[in-house]
C-alpha cells in the first residue's frame, strides 16, 4: 500500500514542479520567477524525502537538508541584490 | 509491518502531496504577485511536513529508533519560509509599486519614510525653529 501512495506522491509532486516551471517561464515580473524557483526547491525536498522512503534508506536526508539551505540562501541573496545593489555590504 | 502503520504512512504521504499540488496550482492561478505569495509559502511547508512525518513513522517502524534528521529539515523550513516571503514582498514593493499605491498606515511604511522617533524629532525641531 505504501508503494501506491509513493507513486501517487511522485506523480502529484511532479505535476506541482511542472506548474512551477510554467510560472517561471510566464511570470511577468522577475519576482514571480524567484518565487517559482524557491517553490521548486521546496517541492524537490519533498521528492527527495519520498525517494528515500522508496529506497528504504536514510541516506538522502543530508541531500534534502542541503537543498533547503541552498534554496533559502539563494532566494535571500537575490532579493537583497535587487533591494540594495549588493549582497553583503 | 502492520496495517495501521501502513495506513498512517500512506495517508500522510498522500496528504502531503495533495497539499503541495494545491499550493503550486494556487501560485499558477492568482492574478498578482502579492496574492501569489500566499499559496506556496503555506502549502509547501505542509506538504514537506507531511512527507517528513511519514518518513519519521516509516523509519521508526522499519528500524525501531527515532531519527531526528526530519525534524531538523522541517524546523529549518518553518523558520525560513516567512523570511523568504518577507524578502520577496519587500523587493517587489520597492521595485514595482509607487508610494501612492500603498495602503495608509499610522506612522508610515518602515522603508519608505523615517522611523516614528525621527519623525517626531524633526517635527519638534521644525516647530521650535519656526518660533
Amino acid at each position: 500500500m505504501i508503494d501506491y501512495a509513493l507513486h501517487f506522491g511522485f506523480f502529484a509532486l511532479s505535476l506541482a514542479l511542472l506548474m512551477n516551471i510554467w510560472r517561471a517561464i510566464k511570470g511577468p515580473t522577475d519576482m514571480d520567477r524567484i518565487l517559482a524557483v524557491d517553490t521548486m526547491v521546496i517541492n524537490l525536498i519533498a521528492v527527495i524525502i519520498l525517494y528515500g522512503i522508496y529506497e528504504k534508506t536514510t541516506l538522502y536526508f543530508e541531500a534534502a537538508l542541503l537543498f533547503a539551505m541552498f534554496g533559502f540562501v539563494s532566494t535571500v541573496a537575490y532579493c537583497k541584490f535587487i533591494l540594495r545593489g549588493d549582497v553583503i555590504e | 509491518m502492520h496495517l495501521i502503520h501502513e495506513l498512517l504512512i500512506s495517508g500522510l504521504i498522500v496528504l502531503g502531496a495533495i497539499f503541495a499540488l494545491v499550493g503550486s496550482y494556487g501560485m499558477l492561478k492568482f492574478p498578482d504577485l502579492m496574492t501569489r505569495l500566499h499559496a506556496p509559502t503555506k502549502a509547501t511547508t505542509l506538504g514537506v511536513g507531511g512527507a517528513l512525518v511519514a518518513s519519521m513513522v516509516y523509519f521508526l517502524t522499519l528500524e525501531g529508533h527515532v531519527s531526528i534528521h526530519e525534524v531538523l529539515i522541517s524546523l529549518f523550513l518553518f523558520l525560513t519560509a516567512p523570511i523568504t516571503a518577507h524578502f520577496i514582498a519587500k523587493a517587489y514593493m520597492h521595485k514595482h509599486l509607487k508610494p501612492k499605491q500603498l495602503p495608509k498606515t499610522q506612522s508610515g511604511w518602515s522603508t519608505y519614510s523615517a522611523s516614528p522617533a525621527e519623525q517626531s524629532h524633526k517635527h519638534s525641531q521644525s516647530s521650535t525653529s519656526h518660533q
